[in-house]
């Protein structure tokens, strides 16, 4: 499925408006406390693949494992896998994660959206294999910003939690819908079917959750 | 906008994962030289993460950990490949293609401009380095499907207005639209066939040709 989810927010012309300085500061009030609760799982998290990277410590990958691999196992589900092939690729995908532990970057990804974005890869790459080897997939766009401004790695910290928190406000037809397109191949019209909506509100609502979204990140300019 | 694809489009479905390889390579080239698009690309990123955190887990079988358990005895750790020398002018998502540098390609003429088509398997699309030297325009045309552009060296101006390395342009069947450089211009376009195709792969395809 190429997307044409219509969010209409960059021109014509494919450019975006000009964000504001700081497009990820936080700007909605948030419960402190909640958030230092989840700030903490983060933290383990983000020190159990340290030790991974680090001392090949094989207890904390193993709490990763149990954590993520029924979520990465879910999600290869849901876009296809029959139950061999998910977990199959499961193990694939925490092979890499166990290889590519030292790449990970605390300041440029949470461990769930760096976990996310190693299981897209790796079912890409499943999907590409009985064709002549193309891309390398595992390239790392969440790695190639060049340093970024200081001000903007801790906006970048908070930015995984922050979305998180807004995914868990969205009313439950605009969470689904999210939920489709990330974790279903289907053009828009089998989405509006499967949903009995007319495609004008499917892409209204899409546009809608994305500027919930946004708006939650202070972003709220587009 | 009926048919409007917009880069915000792009970047979602890269994020989750879901763009043909030619519409990938373009926002990888994108993503490579805009500060603006990664930011934007991390964000639905995230928002992938925190799905994946909404979906109910399916359990793993018994044996799970003790496969993989073995299974990592057998690997090394990959690490990020020392700085090889690269051309720098070459973006990472293309040096697969150009590994020598732009000018080593076996660049076709076209008069004002100069082309090389990239060889990936994709049913449906063309994906093209195309040159354009300054002060030179392509014939006006219009576009049965979309064409996709992102400014990888100079800049060019159309109806649209000037674009400029790294940025990343959409045209489709409503844009009538005669590029001209304003320096020499070297760009990725990739076009989709104004075909309806069926299967696998066309199923892909077919949000992108509704024209």
């Amino acid at each position: 499925m190429v997307a044409t989810h219509a969010l209409d927010v960059a021109g014509r012309s494919g450019r975006l408006a000009t964000p504001g300085v700081g497009g990820f500061t936080a700007r909605m009030p948030v419960n402190a406390r909640e958030n230092a609760s989840a700030d903490a799982v983060e933290r383990e998290r983000v020190r159990d693949l340290e030790l991974v990277a680090t001392a090949r410590d094989r207890a904390a990958f193993r709490r990763l494992f149990e954590y993520y691999g029924p979520r990465v196992k879910a999600y290869l589900r849901r876009l296809g896998s029959d139950d061999d092939a998910a977990e199959d690729l499961t193990q694939e995908v925490f092979v890499s994660i166990w290889r590519r532990a030292g790449q990970f970057d605390p300041n440029k990804a949470s461990v769930g959206t760096w976990v996310f974005t190693i299981a897209r890869n790796k079912r890409i790459d499943a999907l590409r294999r009985d064709r002549a080897p193309a891309l390398e997939t595992d390239d790392p766009e969440l790695e190639i910003d060049p340093a970024p401004r200081g001000d903007a790695v801790a906006e970048l910290n908070r930015m995984s939690a922050l979305v998180m928190r807004a995914v868990e406000t969205l009313p439950e037809e605009q969470k689904r819908l999210l939920k489709i397109f990330y974790f279903e191949e289907k053009p828009h019209s089998a989405i509006a079917e499967e949903l009995g909506l007319p495609l004008g509100t499917v892409k209204s609502r899409l546009r809608l959750a994305l500027a919930k979204l946004r708006a939650a990140l202070g972003e709220d300019r587009t | 906008m009926m048919n409007g694809l917009t880069l915000d489009e792009l970047l979602l479905a890269h994020a989750a994962g879901t763009l043909p390889e030619p519409l990938a390579l373009v926002v990888r080239t994108h993503l490579a030289l805009s500060e603006e698009g990664r930011r934007r690309y991390r964000l639905y990123c995230a928002l992938g993460g925190a799905l994946l955190e909404t979906l109910e887990p399916v359990a793993l079988r018994a044996d799970a950990w003790d496969r993989l358990d073995r299974a990592i005895d057998r690997v090394e750790p990959i690490r990020l490949p020392a700085s090889i020398q690269h051309d720098p002018r070459v973006p990472a998502p293309l040096r697969a293609f150009a590994p020598e540098g732009f000018e080593r390609l076996p660049w076709r003429n076209l008069g004002p401009a100069a082309e090389v088509e990239l060889p990936l398997a994709a049913p449906g699309y063309r994906t093209r380095l195309i040159r354009l030297k300054g002060g030179k325009s392509i014939p006006r045309h219009t576009h049965k499907g979309h064409e996709v552009t992102v400014v990888v060296e100079g800049s060019f101006r159309d109806e649209q207005g000037v674009h400029r390395r790294g940025d990343l342009v959409i045209a489709d069947g409503t844009v009538d639209h005669r590029p001209v450089a304003d320096e020499d211009c070297l760009c990725l376009t990739v076009t989709d066939a104004p075909l309806k195709l069926t299967g696998p792969i066309g199923r892909l395809l077919n949000p992108l040709l509704r024209i």
